[in-house]
């Protein structure tokens, strides 16, 4: 079962790819697009990656992820424009497909909730089953052409841009940060400020120490184990907390960093480019009063309920 | 010298600030923090390479923009919006909070629901909005861009701090195994209930800010006329 899910996401990433190969064509043939060498090599550079990532050599792939870093830094990206549907006729169509125009997007949570619970080993491919599933049933209402359901494809890509491949980018630079050691030098630093024997200055140590490591890392599990071990040990649980109240807490206080960072792309970069608003960080910035509060409130708690 | 492995964080928080391209921020951020602790140029890009391609999971979500580009070339924001019409009194920000409520509960009993593809951007803020326009006709600019990221940021507090009141979830195993590796046994239940307190707190700030959001939306609109 395991085998089969993981070759059903390695085509998953075959599907991805050509989806990317298709916006390369679309965006080398647009006349419109002043960078469109440049634009159609960054689509094709991705999809190579998608498609081909298991069998590349990973110094193949290096060079492929770092060729996307110097399209973009030479400014030779450019996203195509697409002319909007005329709203009248978009509600014209809304009262043509009623409430019917809700199945396909809700068998998409449906589909990939029922499947995760049921078989437990895709819980990652669940989503592409889903969407799979979604774009058929999509095809079938609104007797979609294939040729409308990849020009859709291409829209939908574009309108992401560059955003789009940030969150995965950020974890693969992650993964080059705990291969250096970054965390190891963050906790000795933050350790090294906190005087022993104060619970309050103990507790607020590990809070801000989970915000701050998380927010930099973008990923509260990869600093709950090094903050936890440089912090939270000796200087809050050792004191007499309890490990439980005080290692629950410490976590979703990391969460509070995600809140906070562009690093956490996926939560909050990617819903602005997604959502289509103006400002990359307007979903931080919304962020920003709730977690502060949020952050006192971890502090406290811990403070007055770990003891 | 070990601080100097942080250069790398220095270069993306540059780069955020002055909006530098940002996957060049990202790639020339990995290269010198590699470089500083002693990898090899080779080294780093094969390092690259593999992460890069082991995190493809994380673009998964690609596969499911042709159907919602499908659905939204249908009218599927317009239908959301005739949906909502239909039901009366409700507001931007009570929507808001129960998509918040159901979210977090989602998460203790460990359905995994939500997610900004597949809920927010097909359904929730076309949703949200489409309540604050049955009752004030029109929103300008700025405040559809904070229905947009009230959207978006009920779905990162549901998510985040309704996860662990499930004691099977993903960072109650990892609280419970980080603990245990240091020498301090704690069991899953006790984790998700300790969970539970915080998770509470977040519906009742996250319900506050969306009552005042709904006050401000009403002292804003209200000379415009109300259009029901």
């Amino acid at each position: 079962m395991e085998t089969f899910f993981n070759q059903l996401l390695e085509f998953f990433f075959v599907l991805i790819g050509l989806q990317l190969m298709y916006t390369a064509f679309k965006t080398f043939k647009d006349s419109n697009n002043s960078k469109r060498i440049g634009s159609a090599l960054f689509w094709l550079d991705l999809g190579l990656l998608f498609m081909f990532g298991k069998i590349l050599p990973s110094l193949v792939s290096g060079i492929l992820v770092a060729l996307l870093g110097v399209i973009t830094l030479f400014k030779q990206f450019e996203v195509g424009k697409f002319t909007p549907v005329k709203q009248e006729k978009l509600e014209a169509r809304a009262k043509k497909f009623g409430n019917w125009i809700f199945v396909p997007v809700l068998s998409l949570a449906v589909v990939s909730v029922a499947l995760a619970m049921k078989i437990p080993e895709s819980s990652k491919s669940a989503i592409g089953v889903a969407a799979i599933c979604g774009i058929i049933l999509a095809m079938l209402i609104f007797k979609s052409s294939p040729k409308e359901m990849v020009q859709e494809s291409d829209r939908m890509v574009q309108a992401m841009g560059t955003s789009g491949v940030l969150p995965q980018l950020l974890a693969a630079l992650g993964a080059i940060f705990a291969a250096a050691g970054v965390g190891e030098v963050i906790s000795k630093m933050i350790g090294g400020f906190v005087p022993e024997g104060n619970r309050l200055i103990g507790v607020i140590a590990y809070v801000l120490g989970m915000v701050i490591f998380t927010a930099i890392m973008g990923n509260g599990f990869a600093a709950f184990t090094v903050i936890t071990a440089g912090i939270g040990i000796p200087f809050v649980i050792m004191q007499g907390a309890d490990p439980a109240i005080a290692g629950a807490l410490a976590l979703t206080a990391g969460y509070c960093g995600t809140l906070l960072t562009p690093m956490a792309a996926n939560f909050n970069i990617l819903p602005a480019s997604l959502l289509e608003m103006k400002n990359t960080y307007g979903v931080i910035k919304e962020q920003v009063p709730i977690t502060i509060i949020m952050i006192i409130a971890h502090i406290a708690l811990m403070y007055f309920w770990a003891f | 010298m070990e601080w100097i492995k942080l250069i790398g964080i220095v270069i993306i928080v540059l780069g955020f600030i002055f909006k530098f391209d940002t996957i060049a921020v990202v790639v020339i951020a990995g290269l010198a923090t590699a470089l500083v602790s002693g990898m090899t140029p080779v080294a780093f890009l094969e390092g690259l390479g593999q992460a890069f391609v082991d995190q493809r999971i994380v673009t998964i979500f690609f596969l499911t923009l042709p159907l919602i580009g499908l659905a939204e070339k249908k009218g599927l924001k317009e239908q959301a919006v005739n949906l909502i019409k239909k039901v009366k009194g409700m507001t931007s920000g009570t929507f808001l909070s129960i998509y918040l409520v159901i979210r977090e509960l989602a998460g203790l009993f460990s359905i995994r629901l939500g997610g900004h593809p597949q809920f927010v951007r097909p359904l929730v803020q076309p949703m949200a909005e489409a309540a604050a326009e049955a009752k004030y006709g029109k929103l300008d600019e700025k405040d559809k861009e904070t229905v947009k990221a009230k959207s978006a940021a009920m779905e990162n507090y549901g998510n985040f701090f309704g996860q662990n009141t499930f004691l099977g979830a993903a960072g109650v195993l990892l609280i419970v195994g980080t603990l245990d590796s240091l020498g301090y046994k704690v069991s899953g239940m006790d984790v998700a209930k300790a969970s539970m307190p915080i998770a509470f707190i977040m519906i009742v700030i996250g319900v506050l800010s969306n009552v005042l959001f709904d006050r401000k939306l009403a002292r804003k609109y209200k000379n415009k006329g109300e259009k029901k």
